[in-house]
């Protein structure tokens, strides 16, 4: 048989580094400890007993941008409050993503006026988008999921 | 600590610093005390609130707050849809008890319309203020516990909450935001299970009250981290406009459910907890005292929930039901007429104050005779209690 299997026998697994990495990255995700409005609280929901965000590895909220790879954008976000963003995203080390949670965070939701940035990918690049408003803790989830699928596709190649 | 949005406090003079926050705050040393900017991003900031600190070791000298990261100009919204549709921005305003915000609304434009809500509903209303009195009041706790290091509260407190989430989507279809009262009564009447669910929650629920206090009354560095920290005296409390627990923790009898009784407030027999001493710990005993006269009130609801329509028989206000949209034809108008342009309102305006879990939330809304609304204003209790 091949290679694999003679290794396997004497205890050596042997696995693409591109897929390693990814699955680490995809099961250790610290977002980042910053919540906005409305959906804030559904995102603390999801990390509580109930919805059990730490089944997949997103229950440790980071309080530091230094030390978190995901930021939620939970909630609407106000001019006053888009700088702001943008430098907490700045201050996070690659590789990160961001997931826009919530019609607001996507494209403004109801608020449709002056005050609010309509829709949080006018600031900084956005992965997933999770629509509600709120989004349920499940809907947060299945975000959290298909952010973990989109990352364990990535490529050696584009890390750089 | 992050100092995020400007510059970093490191790089400017103490000047600079000053005219960046404007006339509001004095720093009195600046060569000894540690002057350090405290969010909008910081772990304790629930809410995003700006603090600028001086510190003395760990006493807080002088505190200059910077507020609007959350301004989203749900007034100006409002002025542009009808009076049915502005309610679901109501909603999204202090997104923890969504039901009081929408209380406040309505009940104002039922003033301006000259209208009061059946007696069925006034007894709906009631009770689900007062779960949402309690729902905020575990986000309260549960963070607040949080924030002092103890971690377990905020799990048992949000499994409550989740239990009255799970009845709030029952009711209004939403979990959080349901925008079930309108104008002239509510979205629809309650379903069959709520009352055995909201039955259950009473008998389950003092013992969870319990469960927190045993983990918190007794603990030493819960009680050394809130007796005798955040002093706010009387005379204080009322000059700076407190409302809510923030007021009554300092031993101030005020509570607009017993001052100006609103959705038949008089007939419940409740007590108003009030504190001693004013500071943190009197604060939490109120609000947890509060959590109690909420059960006390929710069951004395339960027990006298009359039967009869939850909205009031005029069609200019209340759509028809589903079921009559086949046969009559003026159902139909009706029903046309109120969900393109809505219903006219009298010229005139209003103020209605309602006891929200955070204080006193009041809603000024002036009518000109169209179906928007000319001006809206809310009294945000969180807004007086920082500013």
């Amino acid at each position: 048989m091949g290679i694999e299997q003679k290794l396997g026998n004497m205890g050596v697994v042997t696995y693409r580094l591109e897929d390693l990495v990814n699955w680490g990255r995809s099961n250790a995700m610290w977002p980042i400890l910053f919540g906005l409005a409305c959906c804030a609280i559904e995102m603390m929901s999801s990390q509580a007993a109930h919805y059990d965000a730490s089944r997949f590895g997103m229950e440790l909220n980071r309080p530091s941008p230094r030390q978190s790879d995901l930021m939620i954008v939970a909630g609407r976000v106000s001019r006053k409050m888009a700088p702001v963003i943008r430098r907490l995203y700045d201050q996070m080390p690659n590789p990160k993503w961001v997931i826009a949670m919530g019609d607001c965070a996507s494209c403004g939701g109801v608020f449709n006026n002056y005050a609010v940035v309509q829709g949080v990918d006018e600031i900084v690049p956005v992965d997933v988008y999770v629509a509600g408003c709120p989004p349920r803790p499940e809907a947060l989830i299945d975000g959290f999921m298909t952010l973990h699928e989109k990352v364990r596709g990535e490529k050696l190649k584009d890390w750089a | 600590m992050i100092s995020a949005g400007s510059d970093t406090i490191q790089e400017l003079t103490v000047e600079e610093l000053r005219a960046k926050m404007g006339t509001g705050m004095t720093i009195e040393d600046p060569e000894e005390h540690m002057l350090l900017s405290m969010g909008p991003q910081h772990p304790s900031t629930h809410g995003v609130l700006r603090l600028f600190v001086e510190l003395d070791g760990e006493t807080v000298v002088n505190l200059a707050p910077d507020i609007g990261f959350l301004h989203t100009g749900i007034e100006k919204t409002m002025e542009s849809k009808t009076y049915t549709k502005a309610l679901v921005l109501t909603d999204r305003m202090d997104y923890l008890s969504p039901w009081s915000n929408n209380l406040a609304y309505i009940l104002a434009v039922e003033k301006l319309l000259g209208v009061e809500a059946t007696p069925r509903a006034q007894v709906i209303r009631v009770i689900l203020a007062e779960l949402s009195r309690i729902s905020s009041h575990l986000v309260w706790l549960g963070t607040h516990a949080l924030d002092l290091a103890a971690m377990s509260v905020f799990l048992y407190c949000f499994r409550e909450r989740e239990y009255l989430l799970d009845i709030y989507e029952m009711v209004g279809g939403q979990r959080m935001m349901v925008s079930y009262f309108r104008p002239g009564g509510l979205w629809r009447d309650l379903p069959e299970e709520f009352e055995p669910a909201v039955r259950h929650f009473l008998d389950f629920f003092p013992a969870r009250i319990a469960d927190y206090e045993a983990l918190l009354k007794n603990n030493p560095i819960f009680l050394r981290r809130t007796k005798g920290i955040g002093l706010i005296s009387a005379e204080d409390a009322t000059a700076w406009g407190l409302t809510g627990g923030n007021l009554r923790g300092s031993g101030v009898n005020y509570d607009v459910r017993k001052a100006m009784p609103y959705s038949g407030y008089e007939n419940y027999v409740f007590d108003v907890p009030l504190g001693t001493d004013g500071d943190v710990y009197s604060r939490y005993r109120v609000r947890i005292g509060e959590l109690w006269q909420s059960l006390r009130i929710i069951e004395q609801a339960l027990n006298n929930l009359p039967d009869g329509p939850v909205n009031i028989d005029d069609r200019k206000i209340v759509p028809p039901p589903r079921s009559e949209l086949g046969q009559s034809m003026e159902a139909v108008i009706h029903h046309f007429k109120l969900w393109t342009e809505g219903f006219n309102a009298p010229k005139g305006f209003v103020y209605q104050s309602i006891e929200s879990p955070r204080g006193e939330i009041s809603c000024y809304l002036r009518g000109d005779g169209g179906p928007k609304p000319a001006r809206v204003h809310f009294r945000g209790p969180s807004f007086v209690n920082l500013a």
